[in-house]
C-alpha cells in the first residue's frame, strides 16, 4: 500500500510494469473471493429483481411466467385509489411515528450512554440486546403476554390496579391502540441498534471541539449539544433517518404477526405478501415491488442531496 | 372454505409457534424454489430404490397427536409405487403454491379447490374415480369440489363450525339459545356480565382474515339467504338481505358485549374454556377440549338466521381435499393412489377423522356408521352438518376474498358506510369476475 502514498508523479516514473502485474495477480485472487458472493448475488437478487420487472407488466395469475403482456395495467390498477395506496398512507402514518421518535430516543440515550462513567459496558449491552431477538419473537411476546387484550395481560393488569377496565390492544379501532404496540415493538427491538450509530458518531467529536467552547465562555449542557455535538453528528444523523426511513419502507414482520391481513394497518410489504403469495397474482404483486423499489430509491436520493449523505464533510 | 380456517384450528400452542418461526424460513424456501427451476434436488427422488415409482403426496401440518405416524403408515400399505410423504409446519399454502408452480412439486397434494387452479392448469379431473360413489358424498361436498360440472377433488377430511354456549350460563340469565341475529345480540348483552363476555366469535369480529380469522365472512351471509357469488356467478353480497345482515353484525361487534383481545382466535376453544366468553362460534375440531371441560353444560346451534323470516341457520363445510397435480410424474398413478385410500379405504378415512382430532368423514356410509358420531352432542353436530352446512363456491377467489374482507373490517370493525364499502369490493369482484370468464 506504499503506492498510496507515492505522489502521482513519481508512481507514474517508477513505472506501469509493476503495477499491471500486481493487478493481473490480483484479478483471480479478485474472482476467487468475490466469485461465490457476486454469483449470489447476481442468482438471489438481481435475477428476480429482473424477472419481477418483467413479470410486472404481464398478467401472471398462479403462475411466475410472463405469458401475457398487459403493458401497464397492473401499475395502472395499483396506483388508482385502493388497498396499495392506502397501504403507502399506512406507512406514512408508521413512518411519522417512528422514525422522529427513534431518532430522537436513541439520539438521547446515546448522548447519556456517552457520558456514562459506571458500569458503561453493562448499559451499552443493555440497551443493545434487544437488537439480537427476532421480530416474530418480540411480536409474540407483545401480543400474547404484555399486550394481550384480557385481563391477564400486563398492560392491562397495570391498568386494573388503577380501575381502568380491560383493553383490546390489538382488536380495537377506535382508538386505534394497535399503533402502540406496532410502535412499541419496533422502538425496543431497534433503539439499540440506532444508539450504537449514535455513539459511533460521538466518539469521533474531538475533545479539543468543547474545550475550545468552555475557553470561549461556552456552558456545558444545551449550547454545545446544539452547535457542537449535533452538527458534528451530521453524516451519522443522517445515515440513522436513512436507515430508519428505509427500514420503515419494508416493516412487515410485526405487522404480519401481530395483525396479519388486516385493511386498518396494511403497510406496502404486507399487502404485496398477501397479493403475490395469497392471492397468487405475480403480476400485480411485481409491479408493487417495483414501485416500492422506485419510491425508495427516489427518497434515498432526495435525502442524498438535501443533506448531502457521504459528502465530504 | 378458506384454507387457514381450517389448518390452523387444530393446532396446538406449541405448534402455532413453530408455525410462526418457520413462516420467514418456509417464505424463504418457497422464494428460492421459484426462482430457480432445478434448485430443490434433495426430495426429487428420481432414481427410486427397489424399481417402484415413487408419489410424492404433501399436506399439512395437522396439530393432533398421530396424525403423521398415520399417513405414513397409509402410504406404506399403497403397493404400486413407493408414498414419499411430505408434512408440511408453518405456511403450507405459500408452500404448495410454490411447490406447483415448480417443477419439484407433489403429485398429490391436499387443500382447497379454487378456480385457478383449474383455468392454470395445475390439477387433473377426477370425474372418473369419483364418478362411481359420487351419491355417497354430500351435495356440498361435490359443489365445493367440483367447477363446471367436473370433480376436481376428493374429501378427506370434512369440518363444520357451531355456535357453542354454557347451558348453566344462558339459565342463570334466562336466555334461550339463539336462532335469530336479534335474539343473538339479545343473548350477548345479558350473557355479559362478571367479567365474563357474551360472545366470542374472534379478535377480529370474524372479518379479517388473518391467521385463520374471518370466521363469519360467509356466514353473514349464507344466514341472510344470499351467498358471495350467486348460482349463475354474479356478485351476491349487495342484496338488501346482505346490508341487513352487515347492520345486525355491525351491531353486534359494537355492543361492547363481545370478547375481543383474547391469546388466541375463534377456532382455538381456550376464550371458551377459560370462561372468558359464555359463547364461542369455533369449529367441531374444539368439541373433545370443550366437552372434557365442561362435559354436560354445552348445547350447539348453527350459527342464526338474520331474522325469523329471511334466511336460515347456517354453517359451513371446511376440511381438505385430496387433488392431483397436473404436472404429477404420472397422472394416472397418483389418482390411484387418491382412489385407493380416500375413497376405497374406508378404514383409513374413518380411522384419520375420528382418531386423532375430531372430524366427519366425508363419505356418508362410513359417518352414519362411526360410533363417535352416534349419540349427544356430536350427533347433534352431524344433523347439524348435514342440514345447515353450506359449500364454499370455487369461484371465490382469494382476491376476491381480500377485496370483500376488506369491506368487511371497514364496515364491521371500524364502523364504515355499508353501500360504500361493499360497492368498491363489488368493482374488485366483477373485474376478477370478468378475468375468470375470459
Amino acid at each position: 500500500m506504499t503506492a498510496v502514498q507515492t505522489p502521482p508523479a513519481a508512481a507514474r516514473a517508477v513505472g506501469a510494469r509493476p503495477r499491471r502485474r500486481g493487478s493481473m495477480g490480483a484479478t483471480p485472487a479478485f474472482w476467487l473471493f468475490m466469485g461465490p458472493f457476486l454469483a449470489g448475488l447476481v442468482v438471489f437478487v438481481y435475477l428476480p429483481i429482473a424477472w419481477s420487472f418483467v413479470l410486472s407488466f404481464n398478467r401472471a395469475q398462479n403462475t411466475v411466467q410472463a405469458r401475457e403482456f398487459v403493458g401497464l395495467q397492473n401499475y395502472i390498477d395499483l396506483l388508482t385509489p385502493g388497498p396499495f395506496l392506502d397501504s403507502l398512507w399506512t406507512f406514512t402514518i408508521f413512518a411519522a411515528i417512528i422514525v422522529p421518535l427513534t431518532f430522537v430516543l436513541s439520539l438521547l440515550l446515546a448522548v447519556l450512554l456517552n457520558q456514562i462513567t459506571i458500569a458503561r459496558a453493562f448499559f451499552r449491552s443493555a440497551f443493545f440486546l434487544p437488537t439480537a431477538c427476532s421480530y416474530v419473537v418480540a411480536s409474540l411476546v407483545w401480543k400474547l403476554s404484555i399486550f394481550n387484550g384480557v385481563r391477564f395481560g400486563l398492560a392491562n393488569q397495570v391498568l386494573s390496579l388503577f380501575g381502568v377496565e380491560n383493553i383490546a390492544w390489538l382488536s380495537s379501532v377506535n382508538p386505534p391502540w394497535y399503533w402502540l404496540v406496532i410502535a412499541t415493538v419496533r422502538l425496543w427491538l431497534q433503539l439499540g441498534f440506532y444508539i450504537i450509530l449514535f455513539l459511533a458518531g460521538l466518539q469521533r467529536i474531538s475533545p479539543e471541539l468543547y474545550e475550545a467552547a468552555y475557553v470561549d465562555g461556552a456552558k456545558a449542557g444545551w449550547q454545545t449539544f446544539r452547535h457542537i455535538t449535533l452538527p458534528q453528528l451530521r453524516t451519522t444523523s443522517v445515515a440513522v433517518l436513512l436507515l430508519n426511513l428505509i427500514a420503515a419502507y419494508q416493516a412487515f414482520d410485526e405487522f404480519y404477526n401481530l395483525l396479519g391481513n388486516s385493511s386498518l394497518a396494511r403497510p406496502p410489504l404486507v399487502y404485496l405478501y398477501y397479493t403475490a403469495q395469497g392471492n397468487q397474482d405475480y403480476g400485480h404483486g411485481s409491479a408493487g415491488a417495483m414501485i416500492l423499489a422506485g419510491l425508495i430509491v427516489l427518497v434515498t436520493l432526495l435525502q442524498n442531496r438535501v443533506y448531502g449523505f457521504g459528502r465530504p464533510e | 372454505m378458506p384454507p387457514q380456517k381450517s389448518h390452523l384450528p387444530s393446532m396446538p400452542a406449541s405448534t402455532r409457534r413453530t408455525f410462526l418461526s418457520l413462516v420467514g424460513a418456509l417464505g424463504l424456501g418457497g422464494a428460492l424454489a421459484a426462482c430457480g427451476g432445478d434448485s430443490g434436488g434433495l426430495d426429487s427422488g428420481g432414481g427410486s430404490g427397489g424399481g417402484k415409482p415413487t408419489l410424492k403426496q404433501w399436506y399439512h401440518l395437522y396439530g393432533e397427536s398421530g396424525t403423521e405416524q398415520a399417513v405414513q403408515r397409509y402410504a406404506q400399505g399403497y403397493d404400486k409405487a413407493a408414498v414419499e410423504v411430505q408434512w408440511t409446519p408453518g405456511d403450507y399454502e405459500s408452500k404448495l403454491s410454490s411447490g406447483l408452480l415448480s417443477d419439484n412439486g407433489p403429485d398429490v397434494f391436499e387443500y382447497q379447490l379454487n378456480a385457478d387452479m383449474v383455468r392454470s392448469g395445475q390439477i387433473v379431473e377426477l370425474d372418473d374415480i369419483v364418478g362411481p360413489v359420487r351419491d355417497d358424498y354430500t351435495g356440498t361436498d361435490i359443489t365445493a369440489t367440483s367447477l363446471d360440472g367436473s370433480v376436481y377433488g376428493v374429501k378427506i377430511v370434512d369440518d363444520t363450525g357451531f355456535l357453542y354456549y354454557r347451558k348453566s350460563l344462558l339459565a342463570a340469565a334466562g336466555v334461550q339459545p339463539p336462532k335469530t341475529m336479534d335474539e343473538l345480540i339479545d343473548a350477548t348483552r345479558a350473557l355479559d356480565r362478571n367479567g365474563v363476555k357474551g360472545l366470542f366469535i374472534g379478535n377480529d369480529a370474524g372479518v379479517t382474515p388473518a391467521f385463520g380469522g374471518g370466521a363469519l365472512l360467509d356466514l353473514v351471509l349464507w344466514s341472510a339467504g344470499t351467498a358471495n357469488l350467486t348460482a349463475d356467478n354474479k356478485v351476491g353480497f349487495t342484496t338488501p338481505e346482505a346490508k341487513d345482515s352487515f347492520r345486525k353484525l355491525q351491531q353486534l361487534a359494537q355492543s361492547g358485549s363481545i370478547l375481543l383481545g383474547a391469546p388466541t382466535d375463534f377456532w382455538d376453544p381456550s376464550a371458551f374454556t377459560q370462561e372468558l366468553c359464555a359463547m364461542q362460534w369455533t369449529g367441531l375440531w374444539a368439541m373433545p377440549k370443550i366437552l372434557e371441560t365442561f362435559g354436560d353444560d354445552v348445547g350447539i346451534v348453527p350459527w342464526p338466521a338474520l331474522s325469523a323470516t329471511v334466511g336460515k341457520p347456517v354453517t359451513f363445510l371446511g376440511g381438505w381435499t385430496s387433488m392431483v397435480s397436473a404436472k404429477a410424474t404420472d397422472v394416472d398413478m397418483a389418482k390411484d393412489f387418491v382412489k385407493w385410500l380416500w375413497i376405497d379405504n374406508a378404514q383409513a378415512q374413518e380411522d384419520f377423522n375420528l382418531n386423532y382430532g375430531f372430524h366427519i368423514p366425508p363419505r356418508k356410509s362410513i359417518a352414519a356408521g362411526a360410533q363417535k358420531l352416534q349419540e349427544g352432542v356430536a350427533a347433534e353436530a352431524l344433523r347439524i352438518f348435514n342440514e345447515s352446512a353450506v359449500a364454499p363456491n370455487p369461484m371465490w377467489t382469494p382476491k376476491m376474498k381480500s377485496a370483500f374482507a376488506d369491506a368487511a373490517t371497514a364496515i364491521v370493525r371500524g364502523g364504515g358506510d355499508i353501500d360504500a364499502e361493499l360497492a368498491k369490493a363489488q368493482q374488485t369482484v366483477e373485474a376478477e369476475l370478468a378475468r375468470l370468464a375470459a
